[in-house]
Formats: structure tokens, C-alpha cells, sequence
């Protein structure tokens, strides 16, 4: 091991690290946006709203990440037309294909584990949102969802640790996330378990930090499913 | 409608390749992830945190800087190792091998998990009854506990082969031939990348689908003594 490939581009592994949190953050948060309302159509009764949430959410899950990134970052461009309209400046970066994959992605996850926990509210919940009288707007957005955010905090953590591990394929398309830099880093100095170990900690140093962030927030959420102490 | 140019046949051999490593990882992860799983399940501290140790950081870490870190890092180790024997020839890794190991590594991980919380959920008493039979651990093992702790893998075996699968795409990355670098190739020959990549993302939902109704039909086989009416 050469601790000094380390120490001499440790700046360039800190910026990296900022563009995977950076990517990771924006795409859960956007396709948390996109993930609400796709369950709820999931649920619709119109059978084509439904049959088109399934399809997004078949689609995206059945496939690879890394497919459906070259599709959006390679595959673009076959669409002559495309690229004499303004949305060509966005769709020849890598950042923005980057983004818009993870998201799209995401979204599909999200809505899965968000329809799963809808589904299984307790009827008696929803039984007396309406015994008061509740609107079924007020109905979904005081007693249905806040319930079911905690049942799907779980399975969401999973899914922004796969999000953050999947971000690695950024790092394919030239960007210099955490991955792309250790690819740069080994190129450099021919010094594979330096440049990728490096990157692997710190990744698992954020994989901890998650974890224990959302230990955190399941203590206060769950504080009244604790068992009682004398 | 569809026209491939001519390039379908070198995606098929390259959805073949991809079956491959996906069924040769399968293997590896599943041999691994019983060992682990049996570790994490004895009396022995050692074993138990030698597992504990793996199943944490493999997990911790992203499928693809693991997979660099193996072929880029196997590279080395295996020249530097040979050279310290006298073998003075560069060697090459086959992709093909540091692609199975790689994600058979990382899925043993997940395999442990999932069967160590499976073989806790059969009921103690029917080892004991095996024991009482004067069975041996091995019997005890095949004959007893493998038949019923299926029935509570299955769901999560199923998923961890659906996630491994199309983690599958990432050998193309180490220079692998499969469907998805095949489909580079095509695109980069024909100037149709879109069309290349939405016939191998088909090609995925085809392998899933037909995953998820093999899983089902396991499950049923599997769940027949439980089967409620």
C-alpha cells in the first residue's frame, strides 16, 4: 500500500464524494415527487392510469440501471430531430443524464415500497378517518400516509443505500464521482487496491452514516411501538 | 418494424453470455452464502465475526468498485504473486472469472442473510426429533433442514437472483463480451444506440419475467404441505 497516491488526491476523492451525495440526493428527492403520485395511480381505479404506473414501475425495475442510463445517455442521441431543440443542451451532459436515470429510477423503487405500505394501512384506521367525517383527500394525507411512512421507512432506507451504491455507474459515463475518481486515480498510478479501496471506505463510512441516521429516526417515529419500561 | 442490421444474432450470443455469468454467479454466491450462513449460525466467536465482517463491508460497499477492485486488483496480486514464484510471463485475467467471483462474492453476502434468517425460522424441535432419530449432521442438515427452510428462502433467494441478474450489465465495464456491451457495439457500428439498448432492456424484462414465474411455481412446490385452500 502507498498511503501517499492516497494523501495526494485526497482533495480529488472529497470533490468526488460530493458529486455522488450531490446526485444521490437530488435524484431521491425529485423521484421521491414522482413516486407519490405514481402510487397513488397505481392504486386508481381507471384501469389505464394503473396499467401505466405498473408498466413505469415494470419497466424500471426489471431492467439494469446501467441499461437504462446508456439509453438515456447513449441512446438519445439517435433521435436526429433531438438535437436541434433546446433540450439537447441538457441531454449531452453526463451530469444531467446522470441525474434524470437515478431519478427515474428511484421513482419507480419508491412507488413500489410507497403502494406496499399504503396497502397495508389497518382497515380500522381508514374505518374511522371516515366515522369522523374526513374528506378522502384529508382521508390520504393525515391518516393514510403519515402511517404509512412509517411502515415504509424501512424498506426506504434500503432503497437510498441501493441508490447510493447504484450512483457508482456515474462513474462509467466520465463523471468524476466517487467512482469515476478511483478510475482516474488507477489509471494514473496503475495502483488498483489504493484507488479503489479508498473510494469502497468511504462509501461504506456513508453506508454507516445512513444506517445509523435512520436508526435514529425510527426511535422517534416508532417511540409509541416501543415496548413499555417499567 | 424491428431491424437490427444484421447485429441480432451477436446480441443473442451476448444474452447467452450474460445467462452465464449470471448462473455461474448464482453458484458461487449460493456456496459462499451457505458457508456464511452456517458460520454466523455456529458456536465458534471466530467464524461468527470472520462472517459478520464479510456480510457488513461486501454490503457496504457498491457492486462496481468491487468488481474493479477484483479484476483491477486480481490483476496485480496474481502478477506480483507470480513473479515472487519466478514466473516471469504477464498474466491476464479472464474477465469471464473475475465477473462470476466478483458477484458471486458480493451476493454470497446477501445469500447468507437471507438463509441464515431462514434456517432460524424452522421450528427447533424438528432437529431435535432428528437428533433423537440419531441422524447425522449432515442428514440432519440435507434430509431435515433443507426441505423446510426453502419454503422461507425462496422469496428472498428469488429477489437476490433478480437484483444479481441485471448487476449482471456491470461485466460489460471489465471488458466482458455480454448483451449489453454487445449492444455498444452494434450501436457504435450502426449509429442506432437507442434501438440496440431498448432491445437489450427487452431482453432483461424477458429474463425477470420469466424468473418471477419459475420463483412462483418453486414457491408453490415448496409451500405444498402449507397450502391453505
Amino acid at each position: 500500500m502507498d498511503f501517499s497516491i492516497i494523501a495526494d488526491n485526497w482533495p480529488l476523492y472529497m470533490q468526488g464524494l460530493g458529486l455522488t451525495l450531490q446526485l444521490v440526493a437530488l435524484s431521491l428527492v425529485i423521484g421521491f415527487c414522482i413516486a407519490l403520485p405514481l402510487a397513488l395511480m397505481r392504486q386508481s381505479s381507471i384501469k389505464a392510469v394503473s396499467w401505466f404506473a405498473w408498466g413505469y414501475i415494470y419497466f424500471f425495475r426489471g431492467t439494469p440501471l446501467l441499461v437504462q442510463l446508456f439509453i438515456i445517455y447513449f441512446g438519445l442521441g439517435q433521435w436526429e430531430w433531438l438535437k436541434t431543440t433546446w433540450a439537447w443542451d441538457l441531454f449531452k451532459e453526463a451530469y444531467f443524464c446522470a441525474l434524470l436515470s437515478f431519478t427515474l429510477n428511484t421513482a419507480a423503487y419508491s412507488a413500489e415500497i410507497i403502494r406496499g405500505a399504503i396497502a397495508a394501512t389497518p382497515h380500522g384506521e381508514v374505518e374511522a378517518a371516515v366515522a369522523y367525517g374526513m374528506s378522502p383527500f384529508k382521508r390520504m394525507f393525515r391518516i393514510i400516509l403519515p402511517s404509512a411512512a412509517r411502515r415504509a421507512l424501512h424498506a426506504y432506507s434500503n432503497e437510498i443505500i441501493f441508490m447510493l451504491h447504484g450512483s457508482s455507474v456515474a462513474g462509467i459515463i466520465t463523471l468524476n464521482d466517487l467512482t469515476g475518481v478511483a478510475r482516474l486515480v488507477n489509471s494514473r498510478y496503475y495502483s488498483p487496491f489504493e484507488a479503489f479501496l479508498t473510494s469502497g471506505l468511504i462509501y461504506l463510512c456513508v453506508t454507516f452514516a445512513i444506517v445509523a441516521a435512520v436508526k435514529a429516526l425510527e426511535n422517534r417515529w416508532h417511540a409509541h411501538l416501543r415496548p413499555r419500561t417499567a | 418494424m424491428l431491424d437490427l442490421r444484421g447485429y441480432g444474432p451477436m446480441l443473442l450470443e451476448g444474452a447467452s453470455l450474460t445467462i452465464e455469468v449470471g448462473l455461474c454467479s448464482l453458484v458461487v454466491a449460493l456456496v459462499l452464502g451457505t458457508l456464511t450462513a452456517l458460520a454466523k449460525l455456529s458456536t465458534s466467536r471466530f467464524l461468527r465475526s470472520v462472517a459478520a465482517v464479510y456480510t457488513t463491508v461486501i454490503r457496504g460497499i457498491p457492486d462496481l468498485v468491487l468488481m474493479l477492485l477484483i479484476f483491477f486488483g486480481g490483476q496485480v496480486a496474481v502478477n506480483n504473486a507470480a513473479l515472487a514464484l519466478g514466473y516471469e510471463d504477464y498474466i491476464d485475467i479472464d474477465p469471464f472469472i473475475a465477473g462470476v467471483l466478483s458477484i458471486g462474492f458480493i451476493f454470497g453476502a446477501y445469500m447468507a442473510e437471507t438463509l441464515r434468517g431462514a434456517y432460524l425460522a424452522v421450528d427447533k424441535g424438528q432437529r431435535e426429533a432428528a437428533m433423537a432419530y440419531g441422524m447425522r449432521a449432515g442428514q440432519i442438515f440435507w434430509r431435515v433442514m433443507v426441505p423446510q427452510l426453502m419454503r422461507h428462502a425462496l422469496p428472498g433467494l428469488g429477489n437476490n437472483w433478480l437484483v444479481l441478474l441485471k448487476t449482471t450489465a456491470l461485466v460489460s465495464v471489465i471488458g466482458l463480451d455480454d448483451m449489453v456491451r454487445k449492444a455498444g457495439l452494434a450501436a457504435g457500428a450502426t449509429k442506432l444506440p437507442f434501438t440496440f439498448y431498448m432491445v437489450v432492456a427487452a431482453i432483461f424484462l424477458l429474463f425477470t419475467t420469466v424468473s418471477v414465474l419459475l420463483l412462483h411455481w418453486a414457491e408453490r412446490h415448496y409451500g405444498k404441505a402449507y397450502r391453505r385452500a
